[in-house]
Parts: C-alpha cells; structure tokens; sequence
C-alpha cells in the first residue's frame, strides 16, 4: 500500500504552521442523566489547519463520533470551549449553529445520506441551495464537482443504481461544493471495498492538499492511514497520542510508527 | 430544490399519496355537496323574496317566512301604506299552503303564490313553457316541470283540483324547487284568493312596497311602522335572512349542511395530517442531513408546507372533478346542489388551509429532529 504523490509535503508542512480553522480546548461531553450519566469526552483539545487530511482512530465507545458532532456544531459539549473560523460557538442558538455549518463546514457520512429521491447533481444542488444559491451558476458549479470527483457521467443518475463508491463521490462533491474550510467525515471508507476507499481517501487528500481545506475523517479503517497528515488516536473519551506524517515519510511509516506506538505502549 | 424535493417525496411512496389525495378528494366532495346543497336551499328559501321587485315587505307580526306569512291582512294596511309619503306603489301578494287534489285520485300540498306580475309583484321565475298571458286564462296557473310527476299531471293544459276550484296547467316554469317540497303554484292575485278561500276580499299576506326613486328606505319604513299596527315592515333584505333562519337554522336543516361540511373539513384535515406525518416521519433522515448541511428550519418546513400544498392542488382538482359531476347528476332532483365559482374558489382555500394545518403536526416533529442522528443510521 504506498500513497500516491498527490499531496504536497511542503504544502503539509506549511499547513502544519497555519493558524488553526477549528481549536477545540478541554471539551468535556456528558451523555444521559442522574445515575446514567456516562462520560463521553473527558476533556479533549484538538485543532485542526489548513491543507491537512487529519485521521481520527480509535475503537468502538472511545467518544470518536461524538467529539465528531461537536466539531461539526452539531452538538454542543457539556463544558470546553469550540472556535470555528474565529468564532466561539458557546451560547449559539440551534439556528447559529446551523449558520456556522453552513458556511464553513462540509460533511461525509458513513451511509452517504444521499437523497434518494434526487439525482446525484441535485444532491449536489440541494447543499448550495440551502445557502441561498440558486440557478445556473449553482448548476454550473455543481457539474464541475461532480467531474473534479470523477461522476461527470453520472450527473443524472439516481442514489439507487449509482454504486457505494460513486455514492460516496456524491457525498464528498456535495461537502465540499460550497467551498468550506473545513471538511468532517464519518468513517468514510466503512462501507466501501479496498478500491472505492482508496479512491475516496485519494480524493479527501486532494481536497486537503490542494485545495487548502482542513480535512478530519474519523475512521477505524487501518486502510486510511497511507493517506494521512496526522493520526489521532482517542481512546475512552480522552486523546492518548497524535502522529504527524514527517516530511519525506511515506504513507507506510506512519503505519510502522502507529505500530511501533501501540509496542511501546 | 424546494419544490422538486416536496414532489419527489410525494410521488415517492405512490400507495401513500393514493391515500393523501382520497382523503383530500372525500373530504372536498363531502365539503362541496353540503355547501352547495346549502346554498341551493338557501336559495330555493328566497327565490321568490329575491325575485320580487320590492323594496319593503308589510306583513303580519311575526310571519316567518315567504311561504308561512300568517294571518291574512286586509285593505286597512295597503290604503295606509299607499297614503305614506315616500309610497311609489304597494301590490298585494298572496302567499298560502294548500291542498292539490290530484286527477288520479290523492292529494299533495302546495304553495299557491297570487302575483299580478304586472304591477311588480312576484314573478313567476324562469317561465319554460307559456307566457304570463297564458297564465291569466281562466283556471290557469303556472307550475314547475320538476314537480309534474308529484302533482300527478303531465304538462300543459292538464287539470287538478284546489279546493273547490278546477285548475289547469297553463305555463311551466324550470328549475324553481321549493324547500319545503311543497310546490309553487303561480297564478293571478284574484285567482290565489279563490284557492285559498278569500273569494272577492281584498285579503293579502304581504303587500309589497316600492318607494319613490332617491327616497329613503329606512325613513319610508319608519313613516310605515308608525302607521300600522300589529303588522312588520322588513326590507327585501332583512326578509331573506328572516326566511332563511326560519327554513335553515330553527328547523336544524342548516346546522346539519353546514356540520356535515365542518365534519368533512375535520376528516380531510386527519387523514392528510396522518400521511404528512408518517411520510415526514420517514423522511426524517433526509431531514436531519438537511439540518446537518446547514439548512434553516424554515427552508425544511417550506418542503413540507410545499408537500402539502401540492397535495391540496392535486387532491381539489380530483375532488372537484367528482363534485362537479355531483352536482351536474343533482340538477333534475327536487334539491340541486349548487356549485359557484365563489364556492369552487372557497373550497380551494379551505383545501389550502386544511393541507396547511394537517402540516403542522409534521413540522413539529420535524423541528425536533436532532441532525446527530446523522452519524447514528
């Protein structure tokens, strides 16, 4: 398994200095109530920059998905402090938050979450439409993510007879269609074969590297780690350890360090 | 997106939306059929008040309606309208239930309505066959077509009996049902007093007023009012909405029509209710990822009010479709129903709004949705 050349280490290591477009700071998360109260986050700080395809691992009940919906706004943590794009999300009203989403964060889901009921330019249509964006212009724009994702053939087509890879493809189109900094996925590569994964990570790369967006894919699949700028690894609601893809590595050492990491530990 | 992604979740689930647009369609045809049979009571109710050219209407106190105008007045109060100033012209008119002895043997009640029409009294309506001429012959009198069959007589120049006297259908009019069921028989003022018995008086149930042009109405009423005593003066008005209370509300006939049209309105709005709620409730994933990607919850409830509207659209034109042909079959039975384009514009407001309110139990659950559910399919 070696990762292709599309990214940039130089862009990496640039991004690598850039001043974060998501700082999470001490984020606790308490789910349930009274005696069922279970400690989702036990105080996690992450950030994430430009230009960087960040991997967030970690097993089964480790608290992944849910600091994943509290980067994404969609939900708000019990205590800790979220910046997105320079601003604080405490306090935020539903509808804030739903702004801030709106307008610098795109979402990949596990199950693709396509609408059935469109073709996959309206899928793509739909993510612009809820900004306001509308017409030929809108239509335009979509045609021309849809081709960057490799599904210009497949404009038409509806969710049923498109395969999981190009549903996925739709999905990654309609996140970054209107152009957000940030990109957050949910186990990407999950219901994908070894093909159409290696082609959705190649194509979230592409969209860290040379677009300049920060991309934050949470995953268990071993697979992903080739495509990686940095791995973090969450475990039991708390960040036990980060790696960073040093320039001139290639995809496998990060595995090797992962591995080396975990004999260590 | 709005609007295709409304259809598209319409059209989606067709058994569904087969079962959204009966219950629109029912509940319109229920709606129409007793609104408009209400409102062709109504108007069967006062035909003949609207039909009169008067402005005011002396009766005796506490008549109730055209055809239930109590005691006969005499002369006393017409010789004391007519020297009220302001009195252009009053006409007398009699209006009375009595017996009609079939040929054949049997007999059935009607209304004998006593006009001279040419004095400005009640016309006879929308006369098919014979002229009022024809009705002035001796024994004539005008009687509607609906009504042949329960008079037990054919056509023109057929006889019956009222009271003692012979009659003979002289002319038919079309279309002029009574509410009461009892038919109009029209004939000459002095005729309507023979077959009423009031033979060679001057007797009357209403004298009809018409004041002089630019007069005041209500200044001629008053000068009438302090006049006469024991006797009412209405305008053409005031006696419409009188006879219509009578026929429509203190018989219940009214409250019925217009229960049956909230009862339609209320099943309607349940069953559209129930299938945006379970269609929404299906949907509530795409929901949810509309709410992830940043969506307002006004533009999630605009698919959904939009989804409601295109069943309202679609659901009237099918209902009305079938309320036409309703009401199109009703026109040769003694109670047609009555389609107007107010009414017909009406109905589509109340489907608008019915579809409207069936919505808001799907835009509650779809306000909340929690879009972490996204992360959890």
């Amino acid at each position: 398994m070696t990762r292709k050349k599309s990214a940039t280490p130089a862009a990496t290591e640039s991004n690598a200095k850039s001043e974060p477009v998501l700082s999470a700071t001490n984020i606790v998360k308490e789910l349930g109530r009274g005696a069922g109260t279970v400690m989702a986050l036990k105080g996690v700080d992450l950030q994430l920059v430009p230009g960087e395809l960040t991997l967030l691992m970690g097993p089964s009940g480790s608290g992944k998905t849910t600091l994943l919906s509290i980067l994404g706004c969609i939900m708000t943590p019990t205590s800790g402090e979220l910046t997105v794009a320079g601003t604080k999300t405490a306090g935020l009203s539903p509808d804030e938050l739903a702004v801030l989403r709106r307008d610098h964060i795109g979402f990949i889901f596990q199950s693709y979450n396509l609408f059935p009921t469109l073709s996959a330019l309206e899928n793509v249509r739909i993510a612009l439409d809820v900004r306001g964006q509308k017409g030929y212009e809108a239509a335009r724009r979509c045609e021309e993510v849809l081709r960057e994702v490799g599904l210009g053939h497949r404009l038409r087509n509806f969710p049923g007879n498109l395969s999981g890879g190009e549903q996925q493809r739709v999905a990654v189109a309609r996140a970054i269609v209107s152009s957000p900094s940030i990109v957050l996925a949910d186990e990407p590569t999950a219901a994908l074969d070894g093909e159409n994964g290696n082609a959705v990570m190649e194509l979230l790369a592409r969209i860290a590297h040379e677009q300049g967006r920060s991309v934050l894919a949470v995953t268990h699949d071993p697979r992903t780690l080739p495509y990686a700028d940095r791995v973090v690894r969450i475990e039991d609601g708390l960040i036990v350890g980060e790696e960073r893809r040093p320039e001139g590595l290639d995809a496998p050492e990060i595995t090797d360090l992962t591995k080396r990491r975990k004999a260590h530990a | 997106m709005i609007f295709t992604l409304a259809f598209r979740n319409l059209f989606h689930d067709r058994i569904r939306l087969a079962v959204t647009l009966v219950g629109i369609l029912f509940s319109i045809v229920l709606v129409a059929v007793q609104l408009g049979l209400y409102l062709g009571a109504s108007r069967m109710i006062t035909a003949n008040i609207d039909h009169a050219d008067a402005d005011l209407w002396i009766m005796p106190f506490g008549a109730k309606s055209f055809e239930d105008g109590g005691l006969l007045m005499g002369t006393r109060e017409r010789h004391q309208a007519l020297a009220t100033p302001g009195v252009a012209q009053v006409t007398p008119l009699v209006v009375r239930f009595t017996e009609w002895r079939k040929p054949e043997g049997g007999s059935t009640r009607v209304v004998v309505v006593g006009t001279d029409a040419e004095e400005g009294a009640v016309k006879p309506l929308s006369l098919k066959t014979g002229t009022w001429e024809d009705i002035k012959a001796p024994d004539a009198i005008a009687v509607d077509e609906t009504y042949l069959k329960d008079l037990g007589v054919d056509g023109i120049g057929d006889t019956a009996q009222i009271g003692p006297s012979r009659v003979k259908v002289g002319a038919l009019t079309s279309g002029v049902r009574s509410f009461t069921q009892s038919p109009y028989v029209y004939t000459p003022l002095s005729r309507a007093r023979s077959l009423v018995g009031a033979e060679g008086s001057d007797l009357a149930t209403f004298h009809l007023v018409k004041v002089y042009p630019g007069q005041d109405v209500e200044q001629v009423r008053t000068s009438l009012l302090n006049r006469l005593e024991g006797a009412e003066v209405l305008t053409t008005e005031e006696f419409h909405q009188r006879s219509l209370r009578q026929w429509l509300f203190r018989t219940g006939a009214g409250v019925a029509l217009i229960g049956g049209a909230l009862l339609g309105i209320l099943v309607g709005t349940v069953i559209v209710a129930q299938t945006l709620y379970s269609s929404t409730k299906d949907h509530i994933n795409e929901f949810a990822t509309l709410r992830a990607l940043g969506s307002s919850s006004g533009y999630i409830h605009k698919v959904i009010l939009t989804q409601a509207g295109l069943s309202a659209v679609i659901g009237y034109v099918l209902g009305m479709l079938l309320a036409l042909l309703i009401v199109l079959g009703s026109q040769s039975t003694p109670l047609p129903i009555v389609m107007t384009p107010q009414l017909a514009a009406g109905l589509f407001t109340v489907t608008v709004f019915m579809c409207a309110i069936s919505a808001v139990s799907a835009i509650v659950k779809v306000t909340k949705i929690d879009p972490a559910t996204v992360f959890s399919r």
